[in-house]
């Protein structure tokens, strides 16, 4: 099951440049949480702090706390232990191009040493089922490469290996950016399927789709935290004047 | 009105001292064009006139007992240059022991650590004057390195000089394929918790390998041909050689010192030896390119 | 072990429905993975083992260098800087003087250049802009093919070929008509400065081609195409939009070729006399940097001998280090200006 995130005064940079600041989000476990705003807003960051990406930048720095569960991420544990941990899908599909479908969707567990073959045959199966792929791609699994799918199926292929891990969480940062609507619609059946089992917190540019898919929407504007509540608060009477001002369109 | 009008007579005079000068221009380009058509005609006769050659005068000459046979005496008829076809590949198998792992290790260091660094600039640097170097000059510094210190010539210092040119080479044909490597790969890897060294030898080593290895063997092809280096360092010898701190025959070498001497019958065994060693060059070249232009297309972009 | 197969029935999936429930999550994977730990140790000494590497091409560089000016002190300590400028090459009597060495190499070399730019150039504006396009990648594949062929096989070639040609059919020709510019004097045995010099052309040619088309490919279309709107002929279009702009790319090219052209032993060494003359005729013997070295290497008696070559090693090294930096400056700066350009 998943775990509740609890962030505390985060701060973050990019060099010089002050991305997020002072942001405070309590984020529900067993939930998909939704981040809105415009572009540069902070909330991409924000996702990749939770999951220590942030800091694969050279010149990235980070203040603040980050608990999972009761772990503090930044000092109970190493960046690598965190990401098994939590699980990742990037706004474009990156499924490994010299690895078959199913190397591709096992690889979290082969390239961290893992050997049983029953247990991965088993996992492969779960994983595609769960990301909706599986029969798409059942008779091709060790055939086909995952570069050779189309963009849907790539980024579901994605989601499947991000899930074969087991995370406690999962962070979609834009995941139906690049894809086409029947794919988006897609994936948005998948999440509003998983939200329960593990705690999922979404990027999305796309007020509908947080809408359809979160409980908990948080508006960030400018690398600040301007407002977090219940989804359907947010879009119908929002507390904050600018995030008002965003959902009606009058910026970003 | 009139007047910013050209009279008839100059328009004409315009018009046929243009029409001159288009002759002359179209002119000059016919004769440019086939000037480079000729000089390139020039470049491509010597290039067909020594592989033609090598194979009329080398293959007739390669028998079974080239290749199983050491050099006879001088005056006798017959023998092979197996113990330099040997010496060559034993001299070769220690360079790329040595350079092949060492290089791609520099490659990975400037793509995957390195890169935008201050260090990473001067290693890049330092590697391209590396690979300027003179051959002749690389052999002093093998022979002050190694066979000051043993006291003798030796396949190793051979092998070791020949790997410290292979090294630059390797180097930034690994930096190159590495670079092309999209970032988003090895994020996914990164997010997965994958380690950093397990990311770099299983994704980016991994999907560069086609790459990297057209480098290793360019690498090879071209330390494949060296004499000079060769010349001081493992010196050469009529005989199989039975360890690697002795002299040892090479394939060029021997080409050169049969090359330069006044014997028929070594002349021919020359020629052969040439026959081989282009051979393999090519072929190691030919590889190159078959798998450049399939390698890449596995698994897509 | 006997196998007893147990189908399970797998429940048909509606292209529009959810995902079935689906088997607990094994959470064997879970306590598996937390159990890899950080590997910050072996992330480290693999760094830290990259970083060796990559470092060890500096400590080759250096200790090259050390090596070199070490064993040349001996030479430069008696010769002093007049070791560059002394003819007098006489093992027996302990004199060396490096001049004639310089002379063969700075002729052969500027000689294979005068052969080799031009031909050179020939070939790259074939291959880019009067070559059909199917035929492109075979020319140019074959003049690659010139620079895969090694030294010695050039040399053999050229002693055997080229060596009878010279002596046979162009010196006289040459003796006949350009006789007059004292070039031409003397006998003629084939071997000499001006068959060292067409070899070295033959090989120096590949690199100079090569970077030239990579330098000339670097022009924008854009300025090629505005050329010709404006009604030019194919010549010119690539005399002032092509050749124009990449010719600080081309000036690289041909000193990158001089870089090689200074350096190269073996095939001069075989067909250039090995004699340490100074002299205006081509057809004489003569004797390069390089070429003393590989011939006189093994057979120096004498501590001052050798540091006398080691020192010609030396002076090699350093001027072909400068030569190809310079080369390499001028290509990079053209090709980053470009690409910039055409973007």
């Amino acid at each position: 099951m998943g775990l509740a995130i609890g962030v505390e005064n985060l701060n973050a940079w990019y060099g010089p440049t002050h991305t997020l600041k002072d942001v405070n989000l309590q984020i529900p476990a067993n939930h998909a949480t939704a981040l809105i705003g415009p572009s540069g807003c902070g909330k991409s960051t924000f996702v990749r702090c939770l999951n220590r990406m942030h800091e694969t930048n050279p010149t990235a720095r980070v203040e603040g706390t980050v608990m999972m569960g009761d772990t503090d991420i930044y000092k109970d544990a190493s960046p690598v232990e965190i990401r098994r941990r939590v699980g990742m899908v990037f706004q474009r599909p990156n499924p490994f191009p010299t690895m078959s479908i199913y190397d591709n969707v096992v690889s979290g567990l082969k390239l961290n040493g893992f050997r049983k073959k029953a247990v991965m045959d088993e996992v492969v199966e779960r994983s595609l089922k769960q990301a909706a792929l599986w029969d798409e791609v059942k008779d091709d699994l060790r055939k086909k490469s995952g570069a050779s799918l189309s963009g849907g199926q790539q980024q579901r292929l994605c989601i499947a290996r991000a899930l074969a891990v087991d995370p406690e969480v999962l962070l979609m940062d834009e995941p139906a950016s690049a894809l086409d609507p029947v794919s988006t619609s897609k994936i948005e059946d998948l999440i509003f399927q998983l939200k329960n089992q593990y705690t999922i917190v979404i990027v999305t540019h796309n007020m509908q789709q947080a809408a359809r898919v979160a409980e908990n929407t948080g508006f960030f504007l400018m690398g600040k935290l301007v407002e977090f509540d219940k989804t359907h608060k947010i879009f119908t009477n929002p507390s904050d004047k600018r995030t008002e001002d965003y959902i009606t369109g009058r910026f970003g | 009105m009139a007047e910013l009008q050209m009279s008839p007579e100059i328009s004409a005079e315009i018009r046929r001292a243009s029409r001159a000068n288009q002759a002359t221009r179209t002119g000059t380009d016919h004769v440019m064009t086939a000037l480079a058509v000729g000089g390139t005609i020039i470049v491509l006769v010597p290039l067909v006139a020594i592989l033609v050659y090598l194979v009329y005068k080398g293959a007739s000459s390669l028998n079974w007992a080239f290749f199983t046979q050491t050099p006879k005496p001088v005056g006798e008829q017959g023998g092979g240059m197996a113990n330099s076809i040997l010496g060559s590949a034993i001299v070769l198998s220690l360079a790329s022991l040595i350079g092949i792992p060492v290089g791609i290790a520099g490659g990975v260091y400037l793509a995957e650590y390195g890169a935008g660094t201050w260090l990473g600039n001067v290693i890049r640097f330092v590697a391209d004057v590396l690979n300027g170097v003179p051959s002749i000059v690389m052999g002093i510094a093998g022979y002050a390195l190694v066979v000051v210190h043993q006291r003798h010539f030796s396949a190793f210092a051979g092998g070791i000089t020949l790997a410290i040119m292979m090294v630059p080479t390797v180097t930034r044909t690994t930096e190159e394929m590495l670079l092309t490597v999209p970032n988003s790969i090895r994020e996914a890897a990164y997010g997965l918790g994958v380690p950093r060294w397990r990311t770099v030898m299983s994704i980016s080593l991994r999907t560069a390998a086609p790459g990297i290895i057209t480098g290793c063997m360019l690498a090879f092809a071209r330390v494949a041909g060296e004499t000079a280096p060769l010349l001081f360092t493992a010196f050469g010898s009529q005989f199989y050689s039975k360890s690697l701190n002795q002299p040892i025959a090479a394939l060029p070498l021997q080409i050169f010192s049969y090359a330069l001497s006044p014997y028929d019958e070594w002349h021919r065994l020359a020629w052969a030896g040439a026959l081989v060693l282009i051979t393999m060059i090519m072929v190691s070249v030919g590889l190159v390119r078959y798998v450049t232009s399939r390698g890449q297309l596995k698994g897509g972009s | 072990m006997a196998a007893s197969m147990v189908t399970v029935p797998v429940p048909k999936m509606e292209s529009s429905a959810a995902p079935a429930v689906l088997t607990p999550v094994p959470s064997g994977i879970r306590t598996f993975l937390a159990s890899r730990g950080s590997n910050k140790g072996a992330d480290g000494f693999f760094g830290g083992l990259m970083l060796t590497c990559a470092l060890s091409i500096i400590a080759i560089v250096l200790l090259i260098v050390w090596v070199l000016v070490m064993n040349s002190r001996l030479s430069l300590h008696t010769f002093g800087f007049g070791f560059f400028v002394h003819s007098d090459w006489n093992p027996v009597s302990g004199e060396f003087g490096a001049l004639p060495f310089i002379f063969g190499t700075l002729v052969t070399s500027f000689l294979a250049l005068c052969i080799a730019v031009p031909l050179a150039m020939c070939v790259a504006i074939f291959i880019m802009e009067i070559c059909p396009k199917p035929l492109r990648g075979t020319v140019a594949f074959l003049t690659e093919l010139l620079a895969a062929i090694p030294s010695v096989v050039y040399g053999l070639w050229a002693i055997f070929v080229l060596v009878p040609i010279v002596r046979d059919q162009l010196g006289p020709f040459l003796t006949k008509y350009f006789g007059w510019t004292g070039l031409f004097s003397g006998s003629n045995f084939g071997e000499g400065i001006l068959t060292g010099s067409i070899i070295l052309s033959i090989m120096i040619l590949p690199v100079i081609s090569s970077i030239t088309r990579e330098v000339m490919s670097a022009v924008p279309i854009s300025q090629k195409e505005g050329v010709l709107a404006l009604g030019a002929t194919r010549w010119e279009m690539v005399r002032i939009a092509v050749l124009r702009n990449a010719r600080i790319g081309i000036v690289g090219g041909i000193i990158l070729g001089l870089g090689r052209a200074l350096g190269e032993t073996m095939a001069v060494t075989m067909v250039i006399g090995n004699n340490p003359q100074i002299s205006k005729s081509l057809f004489s013997p003569g004797y390069t940097l390089a070429s003393v070295i590989a011939n006189e290497f093994t057979e120096a008696t004498g501590d001052l001998y050798l540091s006398a070559l080691i020192e010609i090693g030396l002076a090699l090294f350093l001027v072909t280090i400068v030569v190809n930096t310079i080369a390499r400056t001028l290509v990079w700066a053209v090709t980053r200006n470009n690409a910039a350009k055409a973007h």
